[in-house]
């Protein structure tokens, strides 16, 4: 009987492979992946890879000695064509095919390009990384494309590095989507500080070259000269196999609470799907985040073993920038009022409840203590508490003292 | 010889939380745990060097601030990802409301 083939071996597909077998699934586990790599974590791509002496390595999450002693099959290198999916089976670009009898596409996503600028540089991947830390040299001028995550993190590290640093971004402030305008501006000021050039709210018409260099022709007139140009613009969900199969899409690979497609025999999770959020009214929502790769990858395996539990989890992602921590938890407004909660070590945490008074969110830049408040954040979400702002706001109210008491003593997930 | 080491006292430390102590050039976490009972273990994260003491204890789990990796603090067991590497951990002596450990 053919096993389960798991597409894409990143963070969401190896979590899937391990779930499978943590779970009492003997059949075949076959991971295929397109790079040349076993599967790693990307979050350091964007921090201690281009900040170390030496080229690391990558931070491995799946050895091939691992995936061996669980019986897993890792194929690395092996790029995926094409699904027929009415044979269950996928075609290879080597030219084999294989069967499955489940389908699990975790494809991931993919940066979206600056149409028709040429010499720009993207991050994702482990050679991206390579190939970006050697050119961040001091004296040079990197000009950043993007005021997200990755933008952001890369201008810290560009600093670190000792580049003058642009960052260009279109939208009135930075992470417009999904941080909230006050979180947002501690980040802000924080580059400026160290010397980062924001211009936010700026319109780039067109890149052109200049031999080396790269002049960014600003709508306003302006021209930015940069000897490196490298743009965060967002990723766009890695959905090619699942549109020519025919699956259901919706800003993804659409799944339902279970992470099914709309085909019987084919799932999804991680980056490359859209799923509907039981917490937050069903909404469809795509994360791009490490912690939601891992626990959807867990909890993919379980439905493919016939578990028919929802996928609920908070949503949850930190963000490093020099020596400060970001963390959102829930899912933010980027424009809703907050409620404010100083912590001792100055850090503020910015609260947000619906109309209802129930907590949606929760998000903070600072020391690294406000990661256990996040967290407790996090678990009044996932209980759909409804804490009194004037709890919320009071430092000496501990947001433990706020939860409903669980039957178990050890963590849950969630 | 075995070096006696003094960590706190144990009303210094609340049910079910956590505190950093630092000591010969080395820090610990000190845990007080459901039930009442303390345990010690090294206080850095061994996925990214955080201090453990900055995160949230849920029974006998500690988890990491910075990215929520989970261990059993009374074995050291890394038990979630991305913590991988288990957490050294100290045999505690109780003595006159003090917390103590031998470091060899
Ligand atoms: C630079 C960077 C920094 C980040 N930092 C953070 C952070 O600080 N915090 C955080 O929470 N998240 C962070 N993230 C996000 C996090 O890394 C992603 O959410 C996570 O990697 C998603 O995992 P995934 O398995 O869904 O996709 P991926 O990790 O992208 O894996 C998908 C894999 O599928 C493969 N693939 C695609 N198509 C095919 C095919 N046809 N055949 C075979 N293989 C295929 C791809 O090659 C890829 O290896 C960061 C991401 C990047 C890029
Ligand atoms: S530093 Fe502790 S889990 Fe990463």
């Amino acid at each position: 009987m053919p096993g389960i083939v798991i597409i894409g071996a990143g963070k969401a597909g190896a979590s899937a492979a391990l779930a499978l077998r943590q779970g009492g699934y003997t059949g075949a586990v076959t991971l295929l992946g397109a790079e040349p790599h076993a599967p790693y974590d990307r979050p350091p791509l964007s921090k201690a890879a281009l900040l170390e002496a030496e080229p690391p390595s990558p931070a491995w999450v799946l050895t091939p000695e691992q995936a061996a002693a669980q019986n897993i099959s890792l194929r690395r290198g092996a790029e995926v064509t094409s699904i027929a999916a009415p044979a269950r089976r996928v075609h290879l670009a080597d030219g084999t095919t294989l069967a499955y009898s489940k389908l699990l596409l975790a494809t991931g996503a993919t940066p979206r390009q600056l149409p028709g600028a040429e010499g720009v540089l993207y991050l994702r991947n482990y050679e991206d990384a390579l190939a970006l830390r050697t050119r961040l040299a001091p004296q040079s001028h990197v000009a950043i494309i993007g005021g997200g995550f990755i933008g952001l993190e890369l201008a810290a590290a560009a600093r670190q590095r000792g580049a003058a640093v642009t960052l260009v971004e279109s939208a009135p402030r930075v992470l417009m989507r999904g941080v909230p305008a006050a979180v947002a501006a501690v980040i802000a000021a924080r580059h400026a500080q160290a010397g980062v050039n924001l211009l936010p709210g700026v319109v780039i018409a067109r890149i052109a070259r200049a031999g080396a260099q790269h002049h960014l022709h600003l709508a306003d007139g302006r021209i930015i000269t940069a000897d490196l140009v490298i743009a965060g613009i967002g990723a766009a969900p890695e959905t090619r196999l699942a549109a020519a199969a025919g699956l259901a899409l919706d800003n993804g690979i659409a799944v339902d609470e279970g992470l099914r497609t709309s085909d019987p025999h084919i799932y999804a999770a991680g980056d490359c799907c859209a799923f509907p959020h039981p917490l937050f009214g069903g909404r469809r929502i795509r994360l791009e985040a490490w912690r939601n790769a891992q626990d959807q990858g867990e909890a993919v395996a379980q439905t493919m073993l016939g578990g028919t539990q929802p996928f609920q989890a908070v949503p949850w992602f930190w963000s490093d920038q020099y020596d400060l921590c970001l963390q959102v938890t829930g899912l933010a407004e980027p424009d809703a009022p907050t409620i404010a909660r100083h912590l001792p070590d100055g850090t503020v945490l910015h609260f947000q409840c619906d109309a209802q008074g129930r907590l949606i969110a929760a998000a903070a830049a600072g020391g690294m203590r406000l990661g256990k408040e996040i967290r407790l954040a996090g678990m009044l979400i996932a209980q759909r508490a409804h804490p009194s702002p004037a709890a919320l706001a009071a430092p000496d109210v501990p947001l433990k003292s706020l939860l409903i008491p669980m039957a178990t003593a050890d963590a849950s997930s969630s | 010889m075995p070096q006696i080491i003094d960590l706190c006292a144990t009303s210094d430390i609340e049910l079910e939380d956590v505190i950093r102590v630092d000591r010969e050039g080395q820090s610990f976490a000190v845990y007080h745990a459901p039930g009442g009972k303390f345990y010690v273990t090294s206080g850095l994260c061994t996925h990214e060097a955080v201090h453990l003491a900055g995160g949230l204890v849920m029974g006998h789990i500690i988890e990491c601030p910075k990215h929520n990796g989970r261990f059993d603090y009374r074995t050291g067991e890394a038990k979630g990802v991305p913590a991988c590497v288990n957490l050294r951990i100290f045999p505690v002596t109780l003595a006159g409301g003090r917390v103590t450990i031998a470091l060899s």
